[in-house]
């Protein structure tokens, strides 16, 4: 085998889907033991390659060559006997199994069968490549970082010659990345190819050798991303009329408009995070942002300020009244706004067109009568939203799962934002949202902001948290962090933070259980 | 009470709860594929009227047993056919297969009703039926009984210790990551949804041929929903099945042992103990979330469609 040969060669892969094409004609080639970056934004195709790749989704046209053969990958078992293997943004465990029960099922037979033999195996690998892993532990007791450690192990186990991570570092606290780096860095140097899928593009300029641009489908550019700028890079991905970024100035807030005191949660699903002694204070006029690795009482801190789960009534108080009792269409008269995560489901309901999702939760605006409701009013008020936050869908009476995440999520932050919210919770308000529409989101939080209404960002994305916080904390295991104002806040100590360590004695409260705290 | 009677008490419990226990592990490896059969009670007939007419027909027990099987599986066949094939909702297929067994289980037997055949036999083991109590509660019992015990062991063991057992949890706790790993998802839950079949086919031939050897028609008196019961009552745990079918068992013969030791007790307001037992149970289940969806399969009911 020629040494320089591609390890993978795709020319001229085409997918469609009715109503669009969502790769078409792409080239990519992968060197062995090269880290290859695909970038583009959301939709931009990534996802469906790599399917492709992985054998998922079958291409409509296109020849695949791997090691210099042409194939057809019929699925995924037999992309993963050739030795491609792949870490799925949305992992693929079963929660409730153990690490080695997880990792038997997807090798072959005779592998999979002494699970005790398996365990030694995956100790030893694990250790090989710096990652830590107990392989009897249940996959559910186990961090976000630690359950992608399973599926890249999953992967290792076997001969693997092509590595495919899905925005591995979307879920890893800063840390945790560079720990991911230096095992990507290990494997490569072993001659394992890595395809890497991103949007960050300081990740790229870090770790890969190569890079491919994908833009609505179609390879957008081939770059080195050493020898190029960041900012080339992002104008390959966005295309030439998008702004790529812009700077906020920092607010101060004036008054509590909500104050949470030793708030306390335990939820009766074995998967959720219980929230301990949690003090909070938003300010009229503050954005206020969360960051933190997702599960460590995010969702549950969440949903006890919108009100799907009560406390006690004096743990919550907005505008000087006690809402810990009150349910959310109590909480949202006197001027509580909430966008969830979840955004098919929670922050819309999929088979209602987008004005009935806009009464749902503005109703309490003027749009109704003595019970009746005011049709008149809720037309307008939805065409405002769409029209105000460039909602490209086909009128308003389009149902909420026709849309694309990100205009749907354009459409809930809209909808929730011109209710004049004095208290809004926001989570994750661009994920998966491209950079334009991020831009227009993120503009709509700053002016309300200014307006003077409290705002709490929970997110993910670092980044963002820093562009658009006044004051920055992160939570874990359903602890919060001290909370200081964003710019005297270094990304070392946040993500130190985002991983538990954070003086206890410090935030004046009564440590619960044990911290947990990363070695 | 004296030892005598207790003995024939706990004997005729597992007599009664023999049936639950065949169709409650059938519905258990079929739910844990991530497929709600509701169609048992339709199937538990099917069986029973199927095995009866074959007993009557051919003269042979073992061959009416077989038939009894075959009858169910070809019933889950069609729901497998509707709801993992053509992607129906499995509540309203199932239900529709309760109802269409009811039927078509009353046509063909229409004949048979009043006729009488020689049932399966009571097979004393030797040796062990001759340990005190204990022997004759559990090893002077019919062979159908002692193949639910080694049914109950197969599926333990699978569920414990086997690679196909972990293909089930895997394929019923998140399809998507399943297929991912190679595994085929329908195939999995065509499996299953076999299994089930053959196992509620087997209980239907027991009740006809075994339990009380005749046809009536709604012969199964709601079994098949108290199987469905019990699964969740077990937590989706062999071992609990086994517990629950037979604690079922005895509360549903309470009545025929108040009115034998004389009590003067209303037999309808006994007969519905397994019923009040089954509400009560659920219940209290639903009040501890936490545990029971620790074994719930996480996308039961939830039809899987392939991506393209």
């Amino acid at each position: 085998m020629v040494n320089n040969m591609a390890r993978l060669s795709l020319t001229g892969i085409t997918k469609r889907y009715p109503g669009t094409i969502a790769n078409q004609d792409i080239d990519l080639a992968v060197k062995e033991g090269e880290i290859h970056a695909l970038l583009g934004e959301n939709g931009a195709g990534k996802s469906t390659l790599m399917k492709i790749i992985y054998g998922v989704v079958k291409p409509d046209a296109g020849t695949f060559l791997w090691e210099g053969e042409q194939i057809k990958v019929s699925g995924p078992a037999h992309a993963r006997g050739l030795g491609i293997g792949m870490v799925f943004q949305h992992f693929s465990l079963f929660e409730t199994l153990t690490v080695a029960e997880n990792i038997a099922l997807s090798l072959p037979k005779e592998d999979g069968k002494d699970l005790e033999a398996l365990s030694a195996r995956i100790k030893e690998v694990s250790e090989h490549y710096n990652m830590g892993l107990d392989p009897q532990r249940y996959v559910h007791s186990l961090s976000v970082g630690e359950q992608q450690r399973v599926e890249i192990v999953r992967c290792l186990l076997q001969d693997i010659k092509l590595l495919i991570l899905d925005e591995p570092t979307s879920v890893l606290t800063p840390q945790e990345v560079k720990g991911l780096f230096k095992t990507l860095k290990q494997l490569a140097s072993e001659g394992c190819a890595i395809l890497f899928i991103s949007h960050k593009l300081d990740e790229v300029t870090e770790i890969c050798e190569a890079a491919t641009i994908l833009r609505h489908g179609k390879v957008s550019g081939d770059c080195k991303p050493q020898e190029v700028s960041s900012a080339d890079i992002a104008r390959m991905m966005v295309g030439d009329d998008t702004p790529l970024n812009e700077d906020y100035a920092k607010a101060e807030g004036t008054t509590a408009v909500v104050t949470i005191k030793d708030l306390n949660f335990r939820s009766d699903d074995p998967f959720a995070s219980p929230i301990h002694h949690l003090d909070l204070e938003i300010k009229a006029g503050e954005i206020l942002g969360i960051a933190g690795v997702a599960g460590n009482g995010q969702d549950e801190l969440m949903s006890l300020l919108s009100g799907e789960e009560t406390s006690n009534a004096n743990t919550i108080t907005m505008l000087g009244q006690d809402i810990g009792l009150w349910n959310p269409a109590q909480r949202r008269e006197i001027g509580l706004a909430f966008v969830p995560e979840e955004r098919l489901g929670r922050g819309a309901v999929p088979d209602m067109s987008l004005q009935q999702n806009a009464l749902l939760s503005s109703s309490h605006c003027g749009m109704t009568k003595k019970g009746f409701i005011d049709f008149g009013k809720v037309k307008e008020y939805a065409q405002n939203v769409i029209d105000k936050y460039k909602v490209k869908c086909a009128d308003q009476f389009a149902q909420a799962k026709s849309l694309s995440g990100g205009n749907l999520q354009k459409f809930i932050i809209g909808r929730e934002i011109e209710q004049n919210p004095k208290f809004l919770v926001c989570s994750h308000p661009t994920w998966g949202v491209d950079i334009g529409a991020a831009i227009l989101i993120r503009h709509a939080l700053i002016e309300l902001r200014d307006q003077g209404a409290a705002i709490l960002v929970v997110s993910e994305d670092i980044d963002e948290l820093y562009q658009i916080s006044d004051r920055i904390c992160a939570i874990c295991q359903g602890e919060l962090s001290p909370i200081q104002k964003t710019q005297d806040v270094n990304i070392e100590t946040l993500g130190q933070w985002m991983a538990g360590s954070f003086d206890k004695s410090t935030i004046e409260k009564s440590a619960g259980e044990s911290a947990y705290v990363k070695a | 009470m004296d030892i005598d009677l207790i003995t024939n008490i706990l004997y005729a419990t597992v007599r009664t709860g023999t049936p639950l226990i065949l169709v409650a592990l059938g519905e258990m490896v079929c739910e844990k594929s991530g497929v709600l059969n509701l169609g048992q009670e339709g199937m538990l007939l099917m069986g029973a009227v199927v095995g009866f007419m074959a007993a009557v027909t051919t003269g042979s027990l073992f061959a009416a047993v077989l038939l009894a099987i075959a009858a169910g599986m070809l019933m889950s066949l069609l729901f497998g056919f509707l709801s993992i094939t053509m992607v129906s909702n499995q509540v309203a297929t199932g239900l529709a297969l309760t109802i269409f067994g009811a039927g078509l289980s009353a046509f063909l037997g229409s004949s048979f009703v009043g006729v009488g055949i020689d049932g399966i036999e009571p097979f004393a083991i030797p040796f062990l039926s001759d340990i005190p109590v204990i022997g004759k509660i559990f090893f002077q019992q019919d062979p159908l009984v002692y193949l639910s015990f080694i049914l109950f062991g197969v599926v333990f063991w699978v569920f414990k210790s086997s690679r196909i057992g972990l293909k089930l949890r895997a394929v019923g706790e998140n399809p998507e990551a399943a297929n991912a790993m190679g595994i085929n998802v329908h195939a999995t839950r065509y499996m299953a949804v076999l299994f089930g079949g053959a196992m509620t086919g087997l209980a239907g031939g027991y009740l006809s041929l075994a339990y009380t050897p005749l046809w009536s028609e709604g012969m199964s008196a709601g079994r098949g929903w108290i199987a469905l019961a019990l699964v969740v009552f077990a937590s989706w745990k062999a071992e609990r099945i086994m517990l629950g079918a037979y604690l079922f068992g005895a509360a549903s013969i309470m009545h025929l042992v108040m009115q034998g030791t004389g009590h003067d007790v209303a037999p309808n307001l006994l007969a519905m103990l397994p019923y009040v037992a089954t509400i009560v149970v659920l219940v209290l289940l639903s009040t501890n979330h936490a545990k029971s969806k620790l074994n719930a399969p996480m996308s039961l009911g939830t039809p899987y469609r392939p991506q393209v």
